[in-house]
């Protein structure tokens, strides 16, 4: 299981960066989701992995997994939510006011 | 327990909504209330900065939850230091955007100013790694809204870049955290002061990582190379009280370092040892280099100012990257100085834009209250140059000294210096340009039959005041270097003595020794 974890966690980072390099507006909003499920399923795992296991403290039961970074993710996931929300407004702005779903102006451009 | 720890978070965390939702149709309305509650904010932190002058640690406990499950917000020299900077800073940002009507370029600039102070107040008590991050988004989201404020096309383009790379950044701090707990399983910074030194060495790789994963994280917000390259867009971009209460932001960033390097993964933590201060000292060089450069290659006056501003915190991050107690008493008198400084030709510029055509350097025709905006850019240009008789001479000379020691110190030496004199040749050429270059107008173009412009409004008093305000601040700041250095200095001591800060946290809590111990 933890092969299957480490190897969605890089594979999502992979693609989030690809996506994130190719600098138009759609691509680098998809890439910064992708980025963020990474980073939400890396601080989930970084309490360590159990199957089937309680995170509440119970008689009788020896291997628990980690409750606090389930809240850390929780937390994580509302922010980067919102924050997506955010992005796709301002880039929204930046798209129709500027005409061009560019991330990085051409420089004849950025100098008007 | 104190109760007025937790205030600088709670009152703009009040006032922010009510200014959103109740008193939106009214923009005198809004002033009022934003700049009283400012006001109310800088009391508080000056009772807050006698508190913690004694040199104790106070410790809030939100909930009264013991220390190291619930989150603590800690006041030490140092936070209260900032948070007095801070609300002075957005005291006199937020009166410069009233006088001058930047608040009523868009909605809600009230509302999220005061949600900027309550992420920055926030991020500046917080004793907890986690809570950290959450005040960083608060004072990012905020400082998202402002930096579009007022839109148009070039702004949104920039606010566009500067939101996709501090999300990236966002994501990077979440890894770092994750890192963190991974290999420490604790959050709390008094903790982790304590597990990461238990750490053995065999087993220091992961932490080391985590170390790193921190630092090039809060080297994005402080704009240190390779990651500076958000920081003159942006605030060049933004409008010009926005970017003032910037300063402070990437000051954050050093605070941040700071505190997780000197009390989590300082030099004296066999696991992760000299390797921060070896990273930060190289970075923060380059981009002292940078930022010179870019003042002399600057064509407009705005980004001349933004690269300006990078310089100067370069400058801070030197002293930073020293990682020693004198080093350090120096660093957070330039602190002050640099965001006071960066704040006041910020505010400048904008009286002198605003009577412009276009922020290109070039010669055009004279403003009514030339002399004014001239001796105005002349005062914040020594200023951020580090010449006499403001505070910048005396900062950089502190910071030098504290360097003298260091193995870098000669190439350290040579690029402040000649950074400082590309940033005054800059500055004497955009000055000369702007106010002694003037064209008399219709003189140019005498046959011109376009009618002529309307006169801009004179500057008045209330809009100049903030930026004398600011000057006369770093004037002070000259005057009475010898007390606030003793302060600096004693902050700089209680840094790098993480004992009691620890104790305070961990070991003195009310009702923890009548718990059976547990085995956590």
């Amino acid at each position: 299981m933890e092969l299957i974890v480490a190897v969605s966690i890089g594979a999502l980072t992979a693609a989030g960066i690809y996506l994130m390099l190719r600098l138009r507006v759609f691509p680098v909003i998809m890439g910064l989701t992708l980025l963020s499920y990474a980073t939400n399923v890396f601080v989930f795992a970084s309490g360590r992995l159990a199957v089937g296991a309680p995170p509440v403290l119970m008689d009788g039961v020896e291997i628990y997994s980690d409750p606090l970074p389930q809240a850390l993710v929780l937390t994580a996931i509302v922010i980067s939510f919102g924050m997506t929300a955010v992005l796709v407004l301002v880039a929204l702005g930046a798209t129709v006011e500027g005409g061009s779903d560019k991330v990085n102006a051409p420089r004849k451009e950025a100098e008007k | 327990m104190n109760h007025w720890i937790l205030a600088p978070v709670v009152l703009p965390a009040m006032v922010a909504p009510m200014l959103a939702y109740v008193m939106r149709h009214d923009v005198v309305l809004q002033r009022v209330v934003s700049i009283a509650a400012s006001a109310v904010l800088a009391a508080i932190a000056l009772g807050l900065f006698t508190i913690a002058a004694d040199g104790t640690v106070h410790v809030y406990r939100l909930g009264d939850w013991p220390a190291p499950f619930g989150i603590v917000l800690v006041l030490d020299r140092l936070s209260a230091l900032l948070i007095l900077l801070t609300a002075v800073l957005g005291g006199v940002v937020l009166v410069h955007a009233s006088a001058t009507g930047w608040d009523r370029k868009g909605r809600h600039f009230h509302a999220l100013m005061q949600f900027q102070l309550m992420g920055i107040c926030g991020a500046f008590l917080t004793g907890d790694a986690f809570n950290l991050f959450v005040l960083f988004e608060i004072l990012l989201i905020a400082s998202y809204g402002l930096a579009v404020h007022g839109g148009g096309k070039a702004r949104l383009k920039a606010g566009l870049q500067y939101v996709i790379m501090n999300l990236a950044g966002s994501a990077l701090f979440l890894i770092a955290l994750g890192t963190v707990y991974a290999s420490t399983g604790t959050l709390n910074i008094a903790d982790l002061s304590q597990k990461v030194r238990e750490i053995p060495l065999e087993d220091a790789a992961l932490v080391r990582v985590a170390a790193m994963l921190m630092m090039i994280v809060f080297a994005v917000k402080a704009a240190l190379f390779p990651m500076q390259f958000w920081l003159p867009g942006t605030y060049a971009q933004s409008p010009a009280p926005v970017a003032a209460l910037f300063a402070i932001m990437t000051k954050v960033g050093a605070y941040a370092i700071l505190r997780m390097h000197t009390m989590v993964f300082g030099p004296d933590a066999d696991a992760i040892g000299t390797l921060s201060g070896d990273w930060l000292m190289p970075a923060a060089m380059i981009t002292v280099a940078v930022g010179a450069l870019g003042v002399m290659g600057a064509r407009r006056l705005a980004p001349l100012v933004a690269f300006a501003t990078l310089g100067s915190t370069a400058t801070l991050m030197l002293a930073v990257a020293g990682f020693a107690p004198d080093a350090t008493g120096a660093a957070l008198y330039y602190l002050v100085h640099s965001t006071l400084a960066a704040a006041t030709l910020f505010l400048v510029i904008d009286l002198v834009l605003t009577r412009r055509a276009g922020d290109e350097l070039s010669a055009q025709p004279a403003t009514a209250q030339n002399g004014l905006l001239a001796a105005l850019f002349f005062g914040a240009a020594i200023a951020v140059a580090g010449m006499p008789p403001l505070s910048g001479f005396l900062g950089k000379l502190l910071v030098l000294d504290a360097l003298g020691n260091h193995p870098l110190a000669a190439w350290i030496w040579a690029l402040v210096l000649g950074g400082s004199l590309l940033t005054i040749v800059g500055f004497a050429r955009a000055g000369s340009v702007l106010f002694w270059k003037s064209t008399t107008p219709g003189l140019a173009l005498p046959d011109d039959p376009a009618p002529e412009d309307p006169a801009p409004a004179p500057v008045t008093p209330a809009q100049a005041a903030p930026a004398i305000a600011t000057l006369a601040a770093l004037g002070l700041l000259t005057v009475f270097a010898g007390p606030l250095m003793r302060y600096t200095q004693a902050t700089a001591a209680q840094l790098y003595d993480p004992a009691p800060y620890v104790n305070a946290v961990l070991v003195d809590q009310p009702g923890t020794k009548d718990l059976p111990e547990e085995d956590h």
